[in-house]
């Protein structure tokens, strides 16, 4: 079995059924906790919270107009490379014919980009999650405030980056030796998922959401 | 001077051969500046090419054709015009080939004894097909000896052996899972000889011939990658090299064999080609005398010159998919990621109820 072969078969197999277990797990754990009971009486009734509850989704989501200066630059860096690593993954062509297989579906009207734009996204990606780092670390209070997981969670996702761009490029090997390493790095980052902070790609909206409606149901402005 | 420096000494020059046979000089430095220019050489490097080449013996070649489907052979000897390269496979001493020879049984099997003896540690052996090793070799056997006596043989005299087609390089198709006759490439038998692997199903005449030429020309082994074949023509892949290659970077592919973006030329990435992870020169060098090749026709590579190419998978699917025909893992993990987010949950509330009720119980007292 080549590195190939043992990449996208054993290993990717597993990756996937520790991620979709550890993020079901996670989920499921936080539905079945259910919310602490309150037994004043609701300010506003269940429309309104719930519209309270996506204003907040929202006004979370953008910076603060008070903290704007001193936030609205990391902020920037953190959509830019968010938004960078989303195109590549849902429209690079490799990829689409990876979530078809995935999905099991043909799905004809996925498109894809132009290999030109991905390139220059994945490059701009890379950056933006290089100055993410170096910003961490000489961010005094952002550098007390990091702990492994930050740094792990920040390593893997650069790391399958890097070896993505490697493999177009034609850097570093032959094309399916690096594409293995890419694999194999997106592998561990899916087992790494459900247990890191990068859980917080299916906690961070409903979480908002969930205070929003809470607080609107209290009657607290956010 | 001993019985095979006799023998090669008194074998005539490739030169003297092709003079025989009326190529001319202005075709010959043609042939030489192509196989410098296949063989990444600089130009100036093509008179010095002509000149060894030229002066080069006829070295004497033992084919032996194991578990193969001879298109190998079919590859190297027809062709639509006799070539030059033909002309230079004719003018090798061929000594034993034993679907090209006139004679058959035991006289041929004489004439390559004769002919091994005569130049021992001085021929080439040149291997085409895998070598069935299973139930004591018994699935291959020529003259009642085993394939892999022949082959074990045969090496031991060899200066050099070049493996034609992935059979011989690999494994090839009888390698492929299940592999019912134990079949294995001449590298996982043979280890104390140069061996040079031409691989393809079948590998390209040009590039057989280059090889064979750099051997004549420089009396060894060229650069070799990591698999053992010469680096000059296996050292790029088919997608870096394919005319196609501006449709996948524009993200233009072909759906289907009939659709809009076949009839267009664009990319077979999704229709399953092989290019990305497929080394060979099909796609500069081409087939039929440079008329095309595979993705030309309009079929995606399917990758025969690499290792295990028939076990990767079926050939329609994309080189980044084929990964997932059981998805009952998958469920399998999400139903008990769901029992354990409800025992987790389940064992939360246990304690805070626990934790909550010591806390009144403290209050009390």
């Amino acid at each position: 079995m080549t590195i190939l072969e043992f990449a996208r078969g054993p290993m990717l197999h597993f990756a996937l059924a520790v991620f979709v277990l550890g993020v079901i797990w996670r989920i499921v754990t936080i539905l079945f906790l259910g919310f602490k009971r309150y037994h004043s009486e609701p300010r506003n009734g269940l429309v309104k919270s719930l519209i309270g509850g996506m204003t907040v989704t929202g006004s979370r989501s953008w910076p603060h107009k008070e903290f704007i200066g001193r936030t609205g630059a990391g902020e920037a860096i953190g959509y830019g490379y968010h938004i960078g690593l989303f195109i590549i993954v849902l429209l690079g062509t490799p990829h689409v014919v990876f979530w078809k297989n995935l999905f099991g579906v043909s799905a004809g009207w996925w498109p894809t980009l132009p290999g030109g734009v991905v390139h220059v996204l994945s490059i701009l990606t890379v950056t933006l999650l290089l100055i993410v780092l170096i910003r961490r670390i000489s961010h005094p209070v952002l550098r007390r405030l990091s702990n492994f997981d930050d740094y792990f969670s920040w390593f893997i996702t650069f790391t399958v980056m890097v070896t993505g761009v490697m493999a177009v490029f034609g850097l570093g090997g032959r094309y399916e030796t690096i594409l293995a390493w890419h694999i194999i790095s997106f592998n561990v980052l899916l087992i790494w998922f459900p247990f890191g902070k990068l859980m917080h790609a299916f906690f961070i909206f409903p979480t908002r959401a969930v205070v929003g409606y809470l607080q609107s149901r209290k009657g607290a402005a956010t | 001077m001993t019985q095979s420096d006799n023998n090669r000494s008194s074998q005539p020059t490739i030169g003297q051969v092709l003079d025989e046979r009326g190529v001319s000089r202005r075709r010959f430095m043609k042939f030489c500046t192509a196989m410098a220019s296949l063989m990444a050489m600089p130009p100036m490097m093509t008179s010095a090419l002509a000149q060894n080449l030229r002066q080069a013996r006829r070295p004497s070649v033992i084919y032996m054709p194991f578990q193969e489907c001879t298109g190998c052979l079919e590859s190297l000897t027809r062709s639509f015009s006799p070539s030059i390269e033909n002309l230079l496979f004719d003018t090798i001493s061929l000594d034993y080939n034993h679907t090209l020879f006139a004679a058959a049984g035991t006289a041929a099997e004489a004439a390559r004894h004769e002919a091994m003896e005569a130049n021992w540690g001085e021929y080439i052996l040149i291997v085409d097909g895998s070598i069935p090793q299973g139930a004591g070799g018994v699935y291959g056997t020529s003259a009642g000896e085993s394939f892999v006596d022949q082959l074990r043989h045969a090496a031991d005299g060899a200066a050099a052996i070049l493996c034609v087609g992935t059979c011989a390089s690999f494994g090839g198709i009888p390698y492929a899972n299940p592999n019912p006759t134990g079949a294995v490439p001449v590298s996982e038998i043979i280890h104390d000889r140069p061996i040079i692997n031409v691989s393809g199903c079948p590998p390209i005449p040009a590039v057989m011939t280059g090889t064979i030429v750099h051997y004549l020309t420089t009396g060894g082994v060229p650069d070799l990658d990591k698999y053992g074949r010469p680096s000059v023509f296996y050292g790029q892949s088919i997608h870096d090299r394919c005319y196609r290659r501006r449709f996948y970077d524009e993200g233009k592919f072909a759906k289907s064999f009939d659709d809009e973006g076949a009839r267009n030329g664009w990319c077979l990435y999704e229709l399953g080609c092989r290019g990305p992870t497929t080394y060979n020169a099909c796609a500069t060098v081409k087939w039929n005398e440079g008329t095309s090749f595979p993705i030309e026709s309009g079929h995606g590579c399917i990758g025969c010159s690499e290792p295990n190419f028939w076990d990767q998978g079926g050939f329609y699917e994309p080189v980044t998919s084929k990964l997932f025909e059981d998805r009952g893992q998958i469920g399998g993990a999400a139903a008990a990621g769901v029992a354990l987010g409800a025992a987790s949950a389940y064992a939360a509330s246990r304690r805070k109820k626990k934790r909550s009720e010591t806390a009144g119980e403290e209050e009390s007292s």
